[in-house]
């Protein structure tokens, strides 16, 4: 694989007001993204992994540009996203497209899935001939496993899976380099769940796209990533190859979440070793100084309280991986 | 008469011994037969359920298994006594509760088993709880209606068992209301009052979907505790494969309202008997493996209200032939000791044969997916229209007519 980066996330931060009183006046910020930084290369798959309340969604959201960043540097294939205006960073939008939860919710209800999945090119004119659209919609359509004749028919007439593959034949419309996929398949079926995770693999390899995978599932984001990066509460905690993440996490919340997650196979129950962690994620408006896993961190010590960890290279045993624990040392959870 | 129970950090909740009308026989609590439900909707009527069976013993976890549209949560409904009706419709079958038929009951005496006997934690803790009460007010409510208690003991009720249940703070948060607290806190909330009156039967329909993995394990093990400090039957209705790994005793698969496979949970993981299991098992992305293509069954579950004759899996199978494509379905039977599947050729997939054919690969399957909506009745909100509810068959009376 070339190790071209096609994106570049600098330091993202993202901070929402607490807005209070008669006056609406600022008490505070949630600080949804707190210095996130990673680069994607091209062709790739980076999954991000998290709890609700990470800030893994505001990510998707940020890389889009559907949120101004309270700072950081967004580059794509070279230029400031952040720093586009007009026509410029709608020609840039054309590369970067999303897929998003919900298909439920994240079509329009009355227009046909042709006026859907064409959309983009109303909004971006000179990418296919008005004559040709209809063709090229038709052509998406094939593309992501739907029969082509279906596109006089409105989203209610299909099921959760058939209308999250219009929600990525629409992302795929502008020939995207970069797809940011934020759960694209938790809001489905399992027997489906695994028809839409073959599709966009499928897709990656035959139209050469990179995705920025965004899910909770652990399973499903080891199954389709290259690399991994796991989110707490507005920081990227750990970031590594997906079998160092897996096979030899370092970072204690990175361990917790993955002996959290039950293998479906009855003979593991009394063998694996689970980490279970006490009470919630703390609230992102007030997060814990320095290291922000401390709270709930059974290997925590007093420099944790002080001195925040960075994410740099730690050794893992065998390698080495980014790991923002003072406190890193590899450890098996899954064989 | 009380019996003190509890042990370990939790304090202890007094147990009522309230087992004096409703004793089970050899532990059998609940035994459900051939139920059926119906959802009489204005585009037709969707076949929910369609001759469930299966038993229930006391400290036994029972996981019911399927995907949405399967009937799962119906079922649960149907043994609450909770359904709609309209839209829904028992039509037929029978579920027993320690002998006795709960559905032939008055609703008066149904009322005392729904809750003290047999209750049920829900889905989603947000919108099952009441938003303008606070959560010690509802938990208390189950003893102040079910054992008479006044407002002050059935608060001291209510916060022992919050206790019970570990959300910290338990005598300062019983007058919180339910938005303030997490999504775990509130799903402890639901099983406190769940197990208030100490149930001998929980069922626990997606109790952790809505959840984040880490809390998900917290309410896994308190579950489990309680379970076993209770001599609970529990019901777990998931579509979760990994939960069900972790603590199913027995597993129930259910596929377009009949149960296709049940199994001891160990049995089922090693070898499916039914070709929808093995789909399931398949495809699935495993934590500790990584794969290259997962194999996904082909299409889509059955629209109820047109479910296909024969095998209802038959147009996703790989092995369907034309055995399996006309009625009657194949039965629930026994195909192995102690394990049951509805499919013609249980034996053969058990066996590994190899005279099990492959007549149709999940890319055949695709070619033919009939484009629609799945399953109509799954999230039950139907729209209906008073006018249409067909010959009046009330609840149960109407059995035998269906079928």
């Amino acid at each position: 694989m070339s190790r071209e980066v096609i994106l570049e996330a600098e330091n993202l931060v993202k901070h929402y007001p607490i807005k209070a009183g008669v006056l609406r006046r600022t008490v505070g910020y949630v600080k949804a993204l707190d210095g996130v930084s990673f680069e994607l290369y091209k062709g790739e798959t980076l999954g991000i992994v998290g709890e609700s309340g990470c800030g893994k969604s505001t990510l998707g959201r940020m890389l889009m540009r559907l949120e101004e960043p309270t700072d950081g540097k967004l580059i794509f294939d070279g230029v400031d996203v952040y720093s586009q205006k007009g026509s410029a960073m709608r020609k840039l939008r054309r590369d970067i497209q999303i897929v998003f939860q919900d298909p439920y919710t994240s079509l329009n209800p009355r227009k046909t899935v042709g006026d859907i999945v064409g959309e983009p090119f109303e909004i971006h004119t000179d990418v296919v001939p008005k004559r040709e659209r209809r063709q090229r919609v038709q052509e998406l359509l094939e593309l992501v496993g739907l029969n082509p004749e279906h596109i006089n028919r409105y989203p209610h007439q299909f099921s959760g899976g058939q209308r999250q593959r219009i929600g990525i034949a629409r992302g795929l419309a502008l020939n995207p380099k970069v797809i940011i996929c934020d759960e694209p398949v938790s809001a489905l079926d399992v027997s489906v769940q695994a028809q839409v995770v073959n599709l966009l693999g499928e897709l990656q390899g035959r139209l050469g796209l990179a995705y920025i995978f965004i899910a909770h599932d652990l399973s499903v984001v080891r199954h389709i990533s290259d690399r991994v990066g796991v989110m707490y509460l507005g920081k990227l905690v750990e970031l590594g190859d997906e079998d160092q993440i897996y096979s030899r996490p370092t970072h204690p919340y990175t361990q917790a979440l993955l002996s959290a997650v039950p293998l479906p196979d009855p003979t593991m129950r009394d063998m694996r070793e689970q980490i279970v962690l006490t009470g919630d994620v703390p609230s992102p408006a007030n997060p814990p100084a320095a290291c922000r896993f401390h709270t709930r961190c059974w290997k925590a010590q007093e420099i944790c309280s002080i001195d925040e960890p960075l994410l740099v290279e730690r050794p893992d045993g065998e390698s080495e991986h980014l790991s923002a624990c003072h406190f890193a040392e590899p450890r098996v959870i899954v064989a | 008469m009380t019996v003190p129970v509890g042990s370990g950090g939790a304090p202890g909740i007094e147990l009522l011994d309230s087992r004096g009308v409703w004793t089970p026989v050899d532990g059998l609590l609940l035994e459900v037969d051939q139920l059926q439900v119906e959802f009489r909707t204005r585009d037709g009527v969707a076949k929910a359920i369609n001759g469930v069976s299966f038993d229930l013993h006391q400290g036994e976890t029972l996981a019911i298994l399927g995907e949405s549209g399967s009937g799962k949560s119906v079922t649960a409904q149907a043994i609450m006594g909770i359904l709609d009706s309209p839209p829904a419709f028992i039509t037929g079958g029978e579920v027993r509760y320690c002998g006795k038929n709960i559905l032939a009951m008055s609703d008066e005496d149904r009322r005392r088993v729904r809750g003290p006997e047999i209750s049920m934690v829900f889905q989603d803790a947000l919108s099952a709880l009441n938003p303008v009460f606070p959560v010690g007010w509802q938990i208390a409510e189950m003893f102040r209606k079910h054992r008479g208690m006044n407002k002050s003991d059935s608060q001291a009720q209510a916060i022992r068992l919050m206790q019970r249940v570990q959300i910290p703070g338990a005598a300062q948060r019983v007058k919180a209301y339910p938005h303030q607290f997490s999504g775990g806190m509130r799903q402890r909330i639901m099983i406190a009052m769940a197990i208030a009156l100490d149930p001998a039967v929980l069922i626990a329909d997606e109790p952790t979907t809505a959840l984040d993995v880490t809390v998900q394990a917290q309410i896994m093990q308190l579950m489990a505790d309680l379970q076993q400090e209770r001599r609970m039957g529990l019901i777990l209705i998931t579509h979760d494969l990994g939960v069900v790994a972790d603590v199913a005793d027995r597993i129930a698969v259910m596929y377009a309202g009949r149960i296709v496979e049940q199994a001891n949970a160990f049995e089922l993981y090693a070898q499916p008997g039914h070709p929808y299991t093995q789909g399931l098992l398949d495809s699935i992305p495993r934590l500790d493996q990584k794969g290259e293509t997962l194999s996904a069954i082909g299409g889509l579950p059955p629209n109820l209200t047109n479910i296909p004759p024969g095998c209802p899996f038959n147009p996703r199978c790989h092995y369907a032939q034309d055995v399996c494509r006309v009625d009657p379905p194949p039965p629930l039977r026994e195909v192995a000791p102690h394990r049951l599947a509805a499919c013609h050729f249980s034996e053969l997939l058990l066996a590994h044969s190899p005279e099990l054919e492959v007549t149709q690969t999940t890319e055949e399957v695709e070619a033919h997916v009939e484009f629609g909506p799945e399953h109509p009745v799954s999230g039950l909100k139907i729209p209906t229209e008073p006018g249409f509810e067909g010959p009046t068959v009330a609840g149960f009376e109407g059995s035998g007519g269906v079928q």
